[in-house]
C-alpha cells in the first residue's frame, strides 16, 4: 500500500438489498488531495460515498475500503466518523428539538469552545440559525452551509461532500466554495495539508471555486474515466455523458 | 367567609355528584382512601424539614434551603399548610382556608372556573377536609422571581384534597412553580387538586407544574382558567416519574378580547403508568389565541394525549400539536386532537404524530461521531425540549432540570 493514501478503495462492489449498485470500484486519494466524482443521476455516486461513510443500507459484497491504513469495511458509521471520516449530506433530515449550536458542539466533541463555534458560524453566515432546530425550515443554501459548518467542527481527515452546490444560488456558491477550501486546508500547499476530500458534483459549478486534483466519471456503478477534472467537465459540458459511454465502449 | 346560602348550594350540588364518574380515566374508588389527616406543625424555617422530604421537593423545583430566588413559598403536606411566606410586596401567598377567613369576597371565586359537580373528585373536595393555596398578585404587581408552591403527600393511603385559587389582578404578572410529590416508596395514595385561575385584564400568569408521584398514587387535578381581555396564561406541565393513574383535562376560557393561552405538556409514561392528559381551550372572545403543545413518550406505560380547541368568536386562532414517541415496551399512545369552530372567521389547526425514533436521524448523528446510544439520547432530549416563550429563564431551567433528572430512567 502507498503510505500516502488516506483512502484506498480496492475492487469494491456494493449492493442495496439484492441489487448490486457498484461494481469493482478502485480509487485512491492521497493526504491533502481533493478528488471529484461526476456522473448522471442514479449512477451510484451517493452510494459510493455513503458506503465509504458506512451507512448500513449499503452492503459491501466484495473488495475493501482502507482508510489510514486500516480496512474499515466492518466498522460502524460512528467509529468511521471518530477515525476521521466526515460527510455532508445532500438532503439531511430535520432533527426536531436539537439546536444547530448543539449539533455543531457534538461534532466538535469538546475540542472547540463556544467562542470558536460562534466564529465558525459567523464565517458560514449561520449566526442567526444557531438556535434553530437542525435543518428545520432551512433554505437550500442554509442546509449546505450548515452541513459544512458541522464538518468544520468535526475536522475530519477525509471529507465526503455530496453535491455541496446543488440548489444553491450564485452568491451562496462562492461562500460554500470558501468553506470547502477551509475544510480542505486549501490555503496550504498539498504537502502541508492533513485533509483530503471527495466531492460529488452533478453540475461541476463547484470547480470554479475549489481546486481538485483528479476527477472520475461514474456510469452505471462503474468508474469509466479518470483524469483532470476540468477536462472531464469540459467534455461532459460539450458532449454530455454520452461521450463517456462511448469512451467506455 | 363563605355565605351560608352559597355554601349550602355548593354542598347540595356536590352531594348530588358524589358518585359521578369522571368523563375520562379509570374510576377510582375513593372509599379506599382515608379522607382526613392529622394537623401537622407549622415550620417557621422550612429548611428544617426532613432531608428526604426536601430532596423530593427539589426534584419538582421547590427549593427550601435558599428561597432568595423565590417571591414566595407555600408548602402543604397532606392536609396541613406547614409553611407559607410572601417575599415581595404586592404578592399574597397563603392557604386557601386562611384566605377565605381573611377576604369575604373570595367566596365569590369558588367553583366559578371549575364546576363543583364536575365529577366525584370535585365533589369530594367540596365535601371533605381540604386546604390548598391562594396566590394573588395585586393590580400592577409583577413577581421578580417565581412563587413556589408544593403539595406533598406524606401519609400512606391518604386522599389529599386541595382547592387552589390563583388571582392575577389587572396588569399584574405572576410566575408560579408548583411541585407535587409523594414520599418515595410504594405506598398507595391519592391527590385531588382543584385549581381555579382568574387572569384579569392585561395580566399574565405562567404556571409551571412538575409532578413526581410514585407507582401506587392516583392523581386527579381539576383545573379551570378564566382569561380576560389581553390576559395571558401560560401553562407548562412535566411528568417524568411513574404514576399509577393520572387523569386531567384543564380547561381555559378566553372571555376577553385578545386573550392568549398556551399549554405545554411533557409526559413520560414508564411501565405501569397510566396517563390521560389533555388541554382544552375555549376561544370565546374576538382575537383570542391559543397554542397547545404536548410531547408524550412511552417506555411501557399508556398515554391518552387529548387536546380540544373551540373557536366561538371572530378572528380567533388556535393550534394544537401533539407528538408521541414510542421509545420501547408495549405501551400505547393515543392522541386525540379535536377542533370545533362555530362561526366563520376562526382559524384552527392541529398536527399529531405518533411513531418511533426515525432511524435516518439516528444515523445522521452517528455520521457525526455519536454512538447509537448518544444519538438516541440526543434525539429524545430534543423531543422533550419545548422552548417556552415568555417563561422566565430560571423556570425554563427548572423544567430542564426535571427532564434531565429522569433521563436515565427514560433512556
Amino acid at each position: 500500500m502507498d503510505s500516502d493514501n488516506v483512502l484506498e478503495i480496492k475492487h469494491l462492489s456494493v449492493a442495496v438489498g439484492n441489487k448490486e449498485i457498484l461494481h469493482d470500484i478502485n480509487l485512491n486519494i492521497k493526504t491533502g488531495e481533493t478528488h471529484v466524482l461526476f456522473g448522471p443521476n442514479g449512477s451510484g455516486k451517493t452510494t459510493l460515498i455513503m458506503t465509504i461513510m458506512g451507512s448500513p443500507k449499503y452492503q459491501v459484497t466484495k473488495g475493501s475500503i482502507i482508510f489510514g491504513g486500516k480496512d474499515i469495511v466492518r466498522l460502524p458509521m460512528d467509529e468511521r466518523a471518530r477515525l476521521g471520516i466526515g460527510m455532508s449530506l445532500q438532503r439531511p433530515p430535520v432533527v426536531r428539538g436539537v439546536k444547530t449550536r448543539d449539533m455543531v458542539a457534538a461534532c466538535a466533541k469538546g475540542r472547540l469552545g463556544p467562542e470558536t463555534i460562534d466564529n465558525l458560524a459567523e464565517k458560514a453566515n449561520l449566526t442567526e440559525l444557531m438556535d434553530r432546530e437542525v435543518n428545520y425550515g432551512f433554505s437550500g443554501g442554509e442546509i449546505k452551509r450548515s452541513e459544512l459548518l458541522q464538518l468544520l467542527a468535526q475536522d475530519p481527515d477525509l471529507a465526503l461532500l455530496d453535491e455541496p452546490e446543488s440548489g444553491v444560488d450564485l452568491v451562496n456558491i462562492a461562500l460554500i466554495g470558501e468553506l470547502i477550501n477551509e475544510l480542505l486546508q486549501k490555503v496550504h500547499p498539498i504537502r502541508d495539508r492533513r485533509h483530503a476530500g471527495l466531492i460529488i458534483t452533478h453540475t461541476g459549478h463547484i470547480l470554479d471555486y475549489v481546486n481538485a486534483r483528479s476527477g472520475y466519471v461514474l456510469l452505471n456503478g462503474r468508474i469509466v474515466c479518470e483524469g483532470d477534472p476540468h477536462e472531464i467537465l469540459e467534455t461532459i459540458k460539450r458532449k454530455g455523458y454520452e461521450e463517456c459511454k462511448r469512451c467506455v465502449a | 367567609m363563605r355565605s351560608v346560602r352559597a355554601d349550602k348550594a355548593f354542598k347540595k350540588r356536590a352531594e348530588a355528584a358524589v358518585s359521578k364518574p369522571a368523563a375520562f380515566g379509570e374510576d377510582i374508588d375513593l372509599d379506599r382512601y382515608a379522607h382526613s389527616g392529622d394537623e401537622l406543625p407549622y415550620q417557621d424555617e422550612p429548611s428544617k424539614l426532613p432531608a428526604e422530604t426536601k430532596k423530593q421537593m427539589v426534584q419538582v423545583g421547590v427549593t427550601l434551603d435558599d428561597d432568595s430566588q423565590r417571591s414566595g413559598t407555600i408548602i402543604q403536606i397532606d392536609h396541613s399548610t406547614v409553611h407559607r411566606r410572601a417575599n415581595q410586596e404586592g404578592i399574597e401567598v397563603m392557604s386557601t382556608n386562611e384566605a377565605l377567613e381573611k377576604y369575604d369576597w373570595l367566596a365569590g371565586y369558588l367553583w366559578k372556573a371549575v364546576a363543583v359537580d364536575t365529577d366525584k373528585y370535585t365533589a369530594s373536595v367540596e365535601l371533605g377536609q381540604s386546604n390548598g393555596y391562594f396566590i394573588r398578585a395585586l393590580p400592577g404587581s409583577k413577581t421578580l422571581h417565581p412563587v413556589q408552591a408544593c403539595l406533598y403527600l406524606g401519609k400512606s393511603n391518604l386522599a389529599q384534597k386541595v382547592h387552589n385559587i390563583i388571582i392575577a389582578e389587572e396588569g399584574s404578572e405572576l410566575h408560579i412553580i408548583t411541585g407535587c410529590a409523594a414520599a418515595s416508596g410504594e405506598e398507595p395514595g391519592m391527590h385531588i387538586g382543584v385549581s381555579e385561575f382568574y387572569i384579569k385584564r392585561g395580566a399574565k400568569v405562567t404556571f409551571t407544574m412538575i409532578h413526581s408521584w410514585s407507582p401506587e398514587i392516583a392523581v386527579r387535578p381539576r383545573t379551570g382558567i378564566i382569561v380576560e381581555e389581553n390576559g395571558v396564561f401560560l401553562s407548562n406541565y412535566v411528568i417524568m416519574k411513574p404514576v399509577h393513574s393520572l387523569q386531567m383535562y384543564p380547561a381555559a376560557r378566553c372571555v376577553g378580547e385578545n386573550a392568549v393561552v398556551r399549554f405545554n405538556s411533557i409526559l413520560v409514561a414508564l411501565p405501569g403508568s397510566n396517563m390521560d392528559v389533555g388541554s382544552r381551550v375555549l376561544l370565546d372572545a374576538r382575537g383570542a389565541r391559543t397554542e397547545i403543545i404536548s410531547r408524550a413518550i412511552t417506555t411501557g406505560g399508556n398515554i391518552y394525549a387529548r387536546g380540544y380547541i373551540e373557536g366561538n368568536a371572530p378572528d380567533v386562532k388556535g393550534h394544537l400539536e401533539c407528538r408521541g414517541l414510542m421509545l420501547r415496551g408495549d405501551g400505547v399512545i393515543h392522541a386525540i386532537p379535536e377542533l370545533r369552530g362555530t362561526l366563520a372567521g376562526v382559524d384552527l389547526s392541529h398536527e399529531a404524530a405518533v411513531g418511533k425514533i426515525a432511524e435516518e436521524e439516528v444515523e445522521y448523528l452517528m455520521m457525526r461521531g455519536l454512538t447509537r446510544d448518544e444519538a438516541t439520547a440526543t434525539i429524545v432530549r430534543g423531543f422533550l425540549r419545548v422552548d417556552i416563550e415568555g417563561l422566565p429563564p430560571e423556570l425554563n431551567l427548572e423544567i430542564q432540570r426535571a427532564v434531565e433528572a429522569s433521563e436515565n430512567e427514560v433512556m
